[in-house]
């Protein structure tokens, strides 16, 4: 599904590198998660394959599907299927979160030469998703992340996932913020979505997600690498040790 | 009188996004022109012309003796360089006064009279003269009836009223809607009585020059007690070339009275500036409301400021009458220059004014606009929300004007004006004038400056709009207070209009 080699980043405006070398492979139907210590660039890799702007590739490949997104505008790439649950997602004064969805959607179908959906179905499908993430018709008529809670905005960001149905999903640290009833709802709206064709990167700090949506593969990264990879195991050692010897063995 | 605050903030997104807003050249939906023999008066202003012009729309003698009045005034007058907009002097005695089509020689009996290229020319500017229902097709108008509404259109072109719709059903109502040159022959007292009773032909350079030589416009009058049983509407169509369009518009609405009223303008794209000088005057009275909404999309001029409209126009309405009600919404997305205040008079006790102003300017556009509160009555009460948007090279400011007489006991303003900004190199401007001559009164000014930053756009494009989406999207909420102003049928036209004068293409 996604593939990702020898990936090098640096920032456009500075020398500064941030990625060195990401190898790292998500099959459709798995679930990957990263782990890293802050700083590492896990944000940057969500980015970078997002195509955001700021960073600029010198080495290196990503294709999604076979096919290199790198070259691809960001909007090329949500319509290939590719969706990134942002860290800190963005508020847009004035735009109802309805609406947003709705133009998100619409624009998604529309570059994948399908129909627009019609307002009625679109609202029916809305607020059935929405139920599931106790997301209420309030919520979706006020501008999008407008004053949301730290949580409520984790929470939309599944929703928008839930309505675009990506092919491949990548969530940056939507656990952090989260109490432990909101953790289990956006578990299970992920879990939800998990299916054969479908792949997840799932960026985090903490296992607690990870009892929740079981991940198939763990990754560690540092600096800019990914240092180790393994199951689900990697991520409790993680837990009780911290980094300290994971970081020392990979030097 | 002192500015309060004037700033000039300039920020920017990235250059891709500023180049991709900036293609706005050619994008003008309706720059078109439509071939039609047209018959001129001689270029150039002079009593002659001011009679000519009379003459033509067949006006009574009163009516020619004040023009000519207000021509030998403006003669003495000078053109104002106050604004914060900057263009070639215009040759005044280089402009047509007066373009009237051929076939409107004859003034055409009914709509069925009307030759079919002009029928056309409305037709394609999606404003077809024909008794029908607009359709609600807006964002959250859940509420609007199924079947529609009726809107009752004015139709002008260049200098003449080509038709106006709906007369008879209005008519029934009781409410007066033709041109003001029919109204000047059938209703003179109405006329003679209320004309230039709000704006003076003494006014200002511009609105001197409209009282010379204003060719037509639209006349309304409600009478006591009668709610317009539907929207009233003019759209201007400036069509020749070289030609001033000089409307003029009466709105009264008497006692107890409630109408809505939209005007639309476009013209064709051409390398010249063209002069638009309106007049405007609204009167309303005892317990009567008036709401007027424009969405104005004259051609702006190219990407190097080529061609455009001139816009100088005095708008401003007269709340003579207790508890009076006035509201002002202006979507500004055109023009090369626009010098534009549309202004309340709150004279009647416990009257209202409100103002809400979208304008947009791109490339080289240049916008100095705003509104005038001026307080007179005792509780008045006015509400101002202004949103500038900026990109390109083009500049915006709001000049706006608050006084409370010392009359106007416990009245209120509160103006909130707000700023929006692509790119770097364009600029938004606040100038607020503020005059409290009484203790018991209150002035409120909210401003703020902001720009589209990059990463709203990146989160909209990460959901799979392109640029051009996420930037109409994120100055659609921008405008939100103000879109949600205008009459329903219109909302939706406005906010595709934002999306266009700003996007790069539109599909
Ligand atoms: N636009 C930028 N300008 C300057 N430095 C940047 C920029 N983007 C990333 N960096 C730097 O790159 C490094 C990696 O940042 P990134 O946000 O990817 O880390 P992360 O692994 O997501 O960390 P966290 O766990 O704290 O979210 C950090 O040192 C960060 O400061
Ligand atoms: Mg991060």
């Amino acid at each position: 599904m996604l593939e990702i080699k020898n990936l090098h980043v640096k920032l456009e405006e500075e020398d500064k590198q941030i990625l060195k070398g990401v190898d790292l492979t998500v099959e459709a139907g798995k679930v990957h998660a990263i782990m890293g210590p802050n700083g590492s660039g896990k944000s940057t890799l969500s980015y970078v394959l997002s195509g955001k702007d700021g960073y600029e590739v010198t080495d290196g490949a990503a294709t999604l599907g076979g096919e290199d997104i790198l070259e691809m505008e960001p909007e090329e790439r949500a319509a290939a299927g590719l969706f990134l649950a942002f860290q800190y997602p963005v508020e847009i004064p004035g735009v109802g979160n309805m609406t947003f969805l709705r133009t998100a959607v619409n624009a998604q179908r529309k570059a994948r030469g399908e129909e627009e959906l019609s307002a009625a179905d679109f609202l029916k499908v809305v607020r059935e998703k929405a139920k599931t993430l106790k997301i209420d018709a309030e919520m979706l008529k006020r501008p999008v992340n407008v004053g949301f809670s730290g949580g409520e905005k984790k929470r939309n960001e599944i929703l928008q996932m839930a309505m675009l149905e990506p092919k491949m999903c990548i969530l940056d640290e939507t656990d952090s913020g989260l109490d432990v009833d909101a953790m289990k709802l956006v578990a299970e709206g992920v879990n939800a979505l998990r299916d054969e064709g479908r792949g997840f990167l799932v960026i985090t700090h903490y296992q607690r997600l990870l009892d929740h949506i079981k991940p198939d593969v763990v990754h560690i990264m540092s600096n800019g690498r990914i240092i180790k990879t393994g199951g689900p195991e990697l991520a409790l050692e993680v837990e009780h040790n911290g980094y300290g010897d994971l970081l020392s063995e990979a030097v | 009188m002192v500015a309060l605050d004037q700033s000039q903030v300039k920020d920017g997104v990235d250059q891709e996004t500023v180049d991709a807003v900036a293609k706005l050249s050619g994008k003008y939906k309706y720059g078109w022109e439509t071939e039609i023999e047209m018959d001129y008066a001689p270029k150039g202003v002079s009593p002659d012309i001011v009679r000519l012009i009379s003459d033509k729309n067949e006006e009574p003698e009163w009516m020619t003796d004040w023009r000519l009045q207000a021509y030998s005034r403006w003669e003495q007058m000078e053109e104002p360089e106050w604004a914060m907009v900057s263009y070639p002097k215009i040759d005044f005695q280089d402009q047509y006064y007066y373009a009237r089509p051929k076939s409107m020689q004859e003034k055409p009996k009914s709509l069925d009279d009307v030759d079919p290229k002009l029928l056309a020319t409305y037709e394609k500017l999606g404003i077809p003269l024909k008794e029908q229902m607009i359709l609600a097709g807006v964002e959250g108008a859940e509420d609007a009836p199924s079947e529609g509404r009726k809107v009752a259109v004015d139709a002008v072109f260049d200098s003449v009223s080509v038709g106006t719709t709906f007369q008879k059903e209005l008519e029934k109502a009781g409410v007066i809607f033709c041109s003001i040159s029919e109204a000047i022959k059938n209703h003179p007292e109405l006329v003679k009585k209320y004309l230039g009773s709000v704006v003076p032909p003494s006014d200002n350079y511009y609105a001197t020059l409209n009282s010379a030589v204003f060719s037509d416009g639209s006349f309304v009058y409600v009478p006591p007690g009668v709610r317009c049983p539907m929207e009233l509407s003019t759209y201007f169509r400036i069509n020749a070339e070289n030609t001033g369009q000089f409307e003029r518009t009466l709105i009264i609405a008497d006692k107890g009275s409630y109408v809505s009223y939209l005007e639309g303008c476009t013209a064709p794209q051409r390398d010249t500036a063209q002069l638009h000088a309106a007049v405007v005057e609204i009167i309303v009275e005892e317990d009567a409301e008036v709401k007027y909404s424009t969405v104005q999309n004259w051609f702006p001029g190219d990407e190097e400021g080529k061609g455009g409209i001139y816009n100088f126009v005095t708008k401003r309405a007269d709340c003579r009458g207790d508890r009076s009600k006035v509201m002002w919404t202006q979507v500004e997305t055109g023009s090369a220059v626009t010098w534009k205040y549309p202004s309340c008079i709150l004279r009647g006790d416990n009257s209202q004014g409100e103002f809400y102003s979208i304008a947009i300017t791109n490339n080289m556009q240049q916008a100095d606009t705003g509104t005038k509160m001026v307080h007179l009555g005792k509780n008045t009460k006015s509400r101002i929300v202004s949103k500038g948007i900026s990109a390109g090279k083009a500049q915006n400011t709001y000049r706006g004007l608050v006084s409370m007489h010392p009359k106007a006991k416990n009245s209120r303003n509160y103006t909130q004006c707000d700023s929006l900004l692509i790119g770097d190199k364009c600029g938004a401007h606040t100038v607020p004038y503020i005059e409290v001559k009484n203790n018991s009164s209150r002035v409120e000014h909210e401003a703020t400056t902001s720009k589209v930053d990059d990463d709203q756009l990146f989160y909209c494009r990460q959901r799979g709009m392109d640029e051009e989406e996420a930037v109409a999207l994120v100055v659609n909420g921008f405008c939100k207070d103000v879109l949600q102003a205008l009459p329903m049928e219109f909302a939706m036209e406005a906010q595709q209009l934002v999306a266009i004068s700003l996007e790069g293409s539109v599909g």
